[in-house]
C-alpha cells in the first residue's frame, strides 16, 4: 500500500473528497517552491502533484508553460526536483507526492536509475503525459514493479472500447481530464463531467479525480461532488507566477481546498 | 540485402510504429483514439485503388508530376567528377516537395470527415502547400509558424494568407519550428473532434513517419524510372544526396532504393555555425542523442537533463532539434550516412547553382548541393549522383541578400 492508497482509504473512511494541488517544481526558484510545497498540507491539500519542468510541455497552457520556463531559468534540474522531495519528506512522511511531467527528462536519466532515486526520495506516483498505454513497457510497468503508482489520464475521447486498456496497468487513482484541451483551458462543467466519471467508476474501484479547468472554490466543490476529488493547477501556479507572498498563495490554496472539501 | 540479420530495410515501421527502437506513439491520451483512427484509415486507403487513382490524378494535373530528373551539365563540368542529376521537386506546384504529402493527408482527412486542418511550418513551404490544398478542397486551414520564422519568411506568410489560411505566429520558446509544432499539438488536443493535423515531415507519432514517407516516395520511384530512361535499362544512381531537417524529402528519395546495396545514401544535416560544443546547429544525428519529443523517439539535440535545445540554421526549414525516426534507425544500422554542412557552405552552393544552371534553389537543398560540391570532384566521371532539389529559393532571397550584404530596399 502506497501513501496514495493510504490517503484515499483515510478520506473514504472520513467521507471526504480529495483536494489535489499542482505546483511546478522550482518555480520561480527552489527555495520559494519548497516553501509553498511545505505549506500545502496545512492549507488542506491531500495529494501534491509536483511538476517536473520541461522545455516542451505540449499538454500545457501558457500558465504552466511559463512556470516551467521560470523554473528552468532559475536553474531547476531533475536532481533538484528530487532534492525538493527529500527536503519536504524531512517534515512530512504522510502526504503523497505525485511527479507530473513529460517522458524525456526521465528517459535521459535512465528509467531504472530514475525509479530508484524517486522511490528513495519519497515519491509515490507518476503522471507522464506523453506515455499512453501503448507505451506501457517504457515506464509504467517498471514503475509499478518498483512500487510507484503510475497514474493514468482518462479523457473525453477515451471511449468504451479504449477504457479497459487505459485502466489496465494503472494504480493509485485515475485522473480524468475534464476537457479536450490543455491545462488552464475552458472551465470544467460538472454537468458534462458527471456522467463520464460515473462511466469510468463502473469499470474500476480506483478513486477518480478530475482535473483541468478548475479555478474557483465553487468550481472545485461542484466537480468534487461528482467525483472522488479534484485537481487544481494553473489557478495556483498563476498566484506563484504573480509573485504573491507565501501567505497569500496558501490562502488561495486553502480557499480552493475548502471548496473541494465542502462537496 | 542481408546485413546484421536485416533482410530488408523497407519493411518498417512495425505494429508499434517502431523503426528499431525509434518512432512509437508518445502522445497524450486525448490524441490516442484519433491516432488509432488515422492509422486504420490509412491502412485501408493504402490498398484502395480509388485512393491512389485520386492521388495520381491530382499529382499529374494539379501538382505537375512527374517532376523532371535534370542532368546538370555545367555544374557537373565545374565540379569535374561525378555526373550530377537534380530531381526537380522545386518545379512542383507551390515550389517544393511538400505538396506530395499534403495531398495524401488531405484526402485522408476528407475520408475521415474532418473539416478543419492545422499544420506547423518552418520555412513556410509546408504551410503554403497545406493552405493551397485546403483552398482547393474548401477546408478551413490554420498554420502555426514560429514568430522568428514569420519574420524571416515573410513572402510565404503572405502567400498563405492569400490562400485563405490563418497564420498564427508562435512566440513560445525561440519561435521556430519546434515551438510551432508544440502549439499545433496543443490546438489538436483542444479541437481533436473536427481537426486533422497535417504534419509536414516524417516525424511525429505513428502512423505519421511511415505515412508521410509513403506519400513522398513518389520522388524516389520517379527517379528510378527516369534515370533508366536517360542512362539505360537497369542503371541505378550510385549516390543519393538530400538535405534533412525532419527528413521528408530525403526519405522520399531514399526509401525506394534502400534495398539496392550498390546505392550509397547520404543525408545532409544543417551544420549552422559548425557542429561543436556551442550547439549552434541542427545536426541531430551528428550532435544529438536518442530522446522522446513530439510523439516519437529519435535523435534530439538536448542537454544532459533531457531538456531540448534550440537548433540553429540559416534555413528555417532545417531549424528543428530532431529528425524523423526512420533516419535515426537508418543511421544506427548503417544503411545511410549522415553528414553536416555549415550555413556558409550552403550559401556558396546556393549561388553556384544560380550561376551555373540558372536555377535558384531553396536554402534547404542548398545544403545537399554543398555536399555534392565536396563529393563529386572525388568521384569518377561515370559515377551518377542524384540530388533532391526539394524547393525553389524565391522565399529565401531576402535572407540571402542580407547575408551577402545586398540592400533589397528600393
Amino acid at each position: 500500500m502506497t501513501r496514495i492508497d493510504a490517503k484515499f482509504a483515510k478520506l473514504k473512511a472520513e467521507g471526504k473528497k480529495a483536494f489535489v494541488a499542482y505546483i511546478m517544481g522550482g518555480d520561480p526558484d527552489l527555495d520559494t517552491s519548497l516553501a509553498v510545497m511545505k505549506g500545502l498540507p496545512g492549507a488542506g491539500v491531500d495529494v501534491i502533484e509536483l511538476g517536473m519542468p520541461f522545455t516542451d510541455p505540449m499538454a500545457d497552457g501558457p500558465t504552466i508553460q511559463l512556470a516551467g520556463q521560470r523554473a528552468l531559468d532559475g536553474g531547476m534540474t531533475m536532481d533538484k526536483v528530487l532534492d525538493m522531495v527529500r527536503a519536504f519528506r524531512t517534515g512530512d512522511s504522510e502526504t503523497p507526492i505525485v511527479l507530473m511531467g513529460y517522458y524525456n527528462p526521465i528517459y535521459a536519466r535512465g528509467v531504472d536509475r530514475f525509479l530508484a532515486e524517486a522511490r528513495e526520495a519519497g515519491i509515490d506516483g507518476l503522471i507522464v503525459v506523453d506515455l499512453p498505454p501503448e507505451e506501457d513497457s517504457e515506464l509504467c510497468l517498471p514503475a509499478q514493479a518498483a512500487g510507484i503508482n503510475f497514474i493514468r489520464l482518462a479523457t473525453p475521447t477515451t471511449d468504451a472500447k479504449r477504457l479497459p486498456a487505459v485502466l489496465k496497468n494503472t494504480s493509485g487513482f485515475v485522473y480524468y481530464v475534464s476537457v479536450t484541451g490543455i491545462t488552464g483551458a475552458a472551465a470544467a462543467q460538472a454537468a458534462a463531467v458527471g456522467p463520464e466519471v460515473a462511466r469510468i467508476k463502473q469499470s474500476t474501484d480506483l478513486p477518480v479525480i478530475v482535473g483541468f479547468g478548475i479555478n474557483t472554490a465553487e468550481n472545485a466543490r461542484d466537480i468534487a461532488s461528482i467525483a472522488d476529488g479534484c485537481v487544481v493547477g494553473s489557478a495556483i501556479v498563476k498566484e506563484i507566477g504573480a509573485g504573491k507572498p507565501l501567505a497569500e498563495i496558501l490562502a488561495r490554496v486553502a480557499d480552493l481546498a475548502s471548496g473541494a472539501h465542502s462537496a | 540485402m542481408a546485413e546484421d540479420g536485416i533482410n530488408s530495410f523497407m519493411t518498417g515501421p512495425d505494429e508499434q510504429g517502431r523503426f528499431g527502437i525509434f518512432g512509437g506513439r508518445f502522445v497524450s491520451e486525448t490524441l490516442m483514439p484519433l491516432i488509432l483512427d488515422l492509422e486504420a484509415e490509412y491502412e485501408h486507403a493504402k490498398t484502395d485503388p480509388s485512393f491512389w487513382a485520386e492521388m495520381d490524378d491530382l499529382w499529374k494535373h494539379y501538382v505537375g508530376r512527374p517532376s523532371p530528373l535534370y542532368f546538370a551539365p555545367r555544374l557537373t563540368e565545374h565540379l569535374g567528377g561525378a555526373k550530377v542529376y537534380l530531381k526537380r521537386e522545386e518545379l512542383n506546384h507551390t515550389g517544393s516537395h511538400k505538396i506530395n504529402n499534403v495531398l495524401g493527408q488531405i484526402l485522408l482527412a476528407r475520408r475521415m470527415g474532418k473539416t478543419r486542418i492545422i499544420a506547423e511550418t518552418g520555412a513556410g513551404q509546408h504551410g503554403v502547400a497545406t493552405a493551397t490544398v485546403c483552398a482547393r478542397f474548401g477546408l478551413q486551414c490554420v498554420v502555426y509558424m514560429g514568430a522568428h520564422d514569420v519574420e524571416r519568411q515573410a513572402p510565404n506568410v503572405f502567400r498563405m494568407r492569400l490562400l485563405g489560411a490563418e497564420v498564427v505566429p508562435v512566440t513560445s520558446g525561440r519561435g521556430t519550428l519546434k515551438d510551432a509544432m508544440n502549439d499545433a499539438l496543443r490546438d489538436w488536443v483542444t479541437n481533436v473532434r473536427d481537426t486533422f493535423y497535417c504534419i509536414g515531415t516524417v516525424a511525429g507519432p505513428h502512423p505519421y513517419p511511415g505515412m508521410v514517407r509513403d506519400f513522398q516516395s513518389i520522388i524516389g520511384r520517379e527517379t528510378r524510372a527516369q534515370l533508366q530512361e536517360q542512362e539505360g535499362p537497369g542503371r541505378l544512381p550510385d549516390t543519393l544526396i538530400a538535405a534533412i531537417g525532419g527528413g521528408s524529402n530525403a526519405m522520399g528519395l531514399f526509401h525506394p532504393f534502400l534495398d539496392d546495396p550498390s546505392v550509397r545514401i547520404i543525408g545532409v544535416e544543417a551544420g549552422g555555425k559548425g557542429v561543436d560544443e556551442r550547439m549552434e546547429h541542427c545536426a541531430s544525428l551528428t550532435g544529438g542523442r536518442p530522446g522522446v519529443l513530439h510523439g516519437n523517439r529519435t535523435y534530439l539535440l538536448q542537454d544532459a537533463d533531457g531538456q531540448i535545445l534550440e537548433g540553429f540554421s540559416i534555413s528555417a526549414g532545417l531549424d528543428y532539434p530532431g529528425i524523423g525516426p526512420e533516419h535515426a534507425w537508418l543511421h544506427d544500422v548503417g544503411r545511410a550516412e549522415y553528414v553536416s554542412v555549415t550555413d556558409t557552405e550552403a550559401l556558396e552552393a546556393f549561388q553556384l547553382l544560380c550561376k551555373l544552371e540558372g536555377i535558384i534553389p531553396a536554402l534547404e537543398p542548398s545544403h545537399a548541393l554543398a555536399h555534392v560540391t565536396k563529393l563529386a570532384p572525388t568521384l569518377p566521371k561515370d559515377h551518377i549522383i542524384v540530388v533532391n532539389l526539394s524547393g525553389r529559393g524565391d522565399k529565401d532571397i531576402f535572407t540571402v541578400a542580407k547575408h551577402l550584404g545586398f540592400d533589397m530596399k528600393v
